[in-house]
């Protein structure tokens, strides 16, 4: 067994877990954390995509014991009470999910490559940064235009939210 | 739980680290970045007993140096370190194109320059480049550390010169300065998948002829491998197209190219045949 403290959207956190347990499984399973989903086990899908130290990672290839110390943000950690957090917002107002699996890694991706790229980012941009999120229900479209909404109403919001 | 189980142990000190993976041998694995060994692990494909975790040990992240003296690259620098590369010239130029290459933005914030040369993929990226330019590995062990060429260091699929007691620590990439031009291209069915065929060429040119050559290529073969002959005929010929055309035949017809589910070997020889002609073209354009 393997201590491990860290701050999960804001909350300070201690739990014990096994060695093995995956930082997606210590959100999910030990904290009831569902909102991170598992797609694919080998990093490819993005569905588990949450945010270490402000940096988007895939959760189901890290170790909760690497997470130590760490502050970690998931999909639970945006909205402030009932006011979604503006991609989230972005999202819905442009229906930028169908059956909703890859939502959550969407969003965190997509809050990640809005702060770093800023309101002017183009589609083209916006398509090659989320090379590493697949949807299966293959909208990408709507996904594409909620990104870019939520980063043209930004300017510098996703900041804030971290 | 994916993973089968394991004890995680977490040195900060390096000599700390050789000691546990000294004493625990073959029934260890390190863990870098984790972005190839987890999902092995994930997938119970790898069953280590012991995972010696070096992410918390200092002095092995970093690069340092230049375009024009060579850079040193601490095995545990994250391959996103190269998006914006701290230095300028040929050298920043290429890794910078060829970063981009290598997985997706997430994956690229977690896996390591020293992991991938470690777990030697025959598409990996990073293996392409230290083969090609004829990188140097600094690699530690209880009893000191040794020098190996890249060229000695890769053995097959996922198999390399490194002994379970040894960490590989530091690379060297040799000079690529003024003068040279870069090229890489690399084809794969989906973005950040793994590459079916990739080039990677480095020239140096002076009034339209080819002074020296560097030309590798990746993901044809159980390693990346360094096209020594094919960069001899480049050196005195003119850049232009047909010479780049002559180099591809010559390497289509000395590598034995390997053949799995993605790819048969016909179409992949075809494909090298065209990535080496887009790296050519781009490093002299």
């Amino acid at each position: 067994m393997v201590s491990v403290s860290l701050t999960v959207n804001g909350k300070a956190v201690t739990r014990e877990v096994e060695d093995r347990t995956l930082l997606v499984g210590f959100l999910r399973e030990t904290l009831g954390l569902t909102g991170t989903h598992v797609g694919c086990d080998t990093s490819q899908c993005g569905a588990c995509v949450v945010h270490v130290d402000g940096v988007a990672v895939k959760s189901c290839t890290m170790l909760a014991a690497q997470a130590d110390g760490c502050a970690v943000l998931t999909i639970e950690g945006l909205a402030q009470g009932d006011q979604l957090h503006p991609v989230q917002a972005a999202f819905r107002e442009h229906h930028g999910l169908q059956c909703g699996f890859c939502t959550p890694g969407m969003i965190m991706a997509a809050v990640d490559i809005i702060r770093r790229h800023g309101p002017g980012i183009d589609e083209t941009t916006i398509r090659h940064e989320l090379e590493g999120n697949i949807c299966r229900c293959t909208g990408y479209h709507n996904i594409v235009k909620a990104v870019k909404a939520a980063a043209e109403q930004s300017g510098g919001m996703a900041e804030a939210a971290e | 739980m994916k993973p089968a189980a394991f004890a995680y142990l977490a040195p900060t000190t390096l000599a700390e680290a050789l000691e546990m993976i000294d004493r625990i041998g073959d029934d260890g694995k390190i863990l870098a970045g984790g972005q190839s060994l987890v999902p092995a692990m994930n997938f119970r494909l790898a069953r280590p007993g012991t995972l010696v975790d070096i992410n918390g040990v200092a002095g092995l992240s970093g690069i340092s140096g230049d375009s024009a003296r060579g850079i040193s690259i601490g095995a545990l620098t994250r391959h996103a370190a190269f998006h914006t590369p701290p230095f300028s010239g040929p050298l920043a130029d290429l890794l910078a194109k060829v970063v981009r290459n290598i997985a997706h933005y997430p994956i690229r914030q977690r896996g390591t320059f020293g992991g991938s040369l470690s777990h030697a993929d025959p598409a990996s990226e990073w293996c392409l480049v230290t083969a090609t330019l004829g990188a140097t590995l600094h690699i530690a062990s209880l009893t000191g550390t040794r020098e190996v060429a890249a060229a000695d260091f890769f053995r097959g699929t996922f198999t390399t010169a490194l002994q379970p007691s040894e960490i590989l620590v530091r690379i060297d990439l040799p000079p690529l300065g003024a003068g040279w031009g870069t090229g890489f291209y690399e084809f794969s069915r989906r973005k950040g998948d793994f590459a079916l065929a990739m080039a990677l060429t480095a020239l140096r040119i002076e009034g339209g002829t080819i002074r020296e050559a560097r030309l590798g290529v990746g993901g044809v073969a159980d390693r990346a491998l360094r096209l020594a002959k094919t960069e001899a005929f480049l050196v005195g010929q003119p850049a232009h197209a047909e010479t780049f055309a002559a180099a591809a035949a010559m390497a289509q017809d000395s590598i034995d190219v390997s053949e799995d589910i993605h790819a048969g070997a016909d179409y992949r020889r075809d494909l090298l045949g065209t990535v080496i002609r887009r790296a050519l073209a781009e490093a002299a354009a």
